[in-house]
């Protein structure tokens, strides 16, 4: 089911701040972030963020084509690195 | 046979059956053409007028995204996920399932067929 129109994008209200606040003074800084499940919207685009996946920020450059996705889209929470004795892959 | 969208549209099946023949065509685009142009949705494709023809053929060309269009469509959708580097974009990279299902067991249709691993140990019995 997806989300009312009604209510817009979720975008957690302090993350949007951090952004509101680089796009009026036309900075770019990297905005470390926990809020996986913030959609991105265009108001984004040609910022980096450092979003958590548990462990570390992953820098996830946001470019227009990322416009509806959300943030812990971009960075894995998890890591295959393959089954033991398999040297194939990548 | 007649020729719509690049494919033949077999004559001995019912229509609502022979137009899902289309790719991009399913049961209900089928019978929402059939309707529009006053078909019988039994009746086969070879007992179709050539007007009627003509006017299935111009419906399903013209107003709908079918074969060799919607293909590439779907083919530049996944693109763009693989290329913008999202979670589904990764799964369709390495073939597993998009959608959260497990791949513990099962996954088939995206992993393909069982490979065989050397090793591996065989579930205990008893």
């Amino acid at each position: 089911m997806a989300r009312s129109l009604k209510k817009g994008p979720y975008v957690y209200y302090k993350l949007q701040r951090k952004v509101d606040e680089l796009n009026q003074t036309g900075k770019k800084k990297v905005v470390k972030t926990w809020s996986r499940a913030s959609m991105i919207t265009p108001d984004f685009v040609g910022h980096t963020f450092a979003v958590h996946n548990g462990k570390q920020f992953i820098p996830v450059y946001v470019t227009e084509n990322m416009v509806g996705h959300r943030l812990g889209e971009f960075a894995p929470t998890r890591s295959f690195r393959g089954h033991a004795g398999s040297a194939v892959k990548r | 046979m007649p020729r719509i969208a690049g494919v033949d549209v077999p004559n001995n099946k019912r229509a609502e059956v022979a137009l899902t023949s289309i790719y991009g065509v399913g049961r209900s685009r089928a019978k929402e053409v059939l309707e529009r142009v006053g078909l019988d949705p039994s009746g086969h494709p070879d007992s179709w007028s050539e007007d009627q023809t003509k006017k299935v053929r111009r419906m399903i060309e013209d107003e709908y995204l079918v074969e060799g269009q919607l293909r590439t469509d779907v083919q530049m959708n996944i693109k763009r996920l693989m290329d913008i580097g999202c979670y589904r974009g990764l799964r369709h990279r390495r073939g597993l399932p998009v959608r959260g299902q497990r791949t513990q067991t099962n996954a088939r249709t995206r992993k393909g067929r069982k490979r065989t691993v050397a090793g591996k140990k065989k579930a205990p019995r008893k």
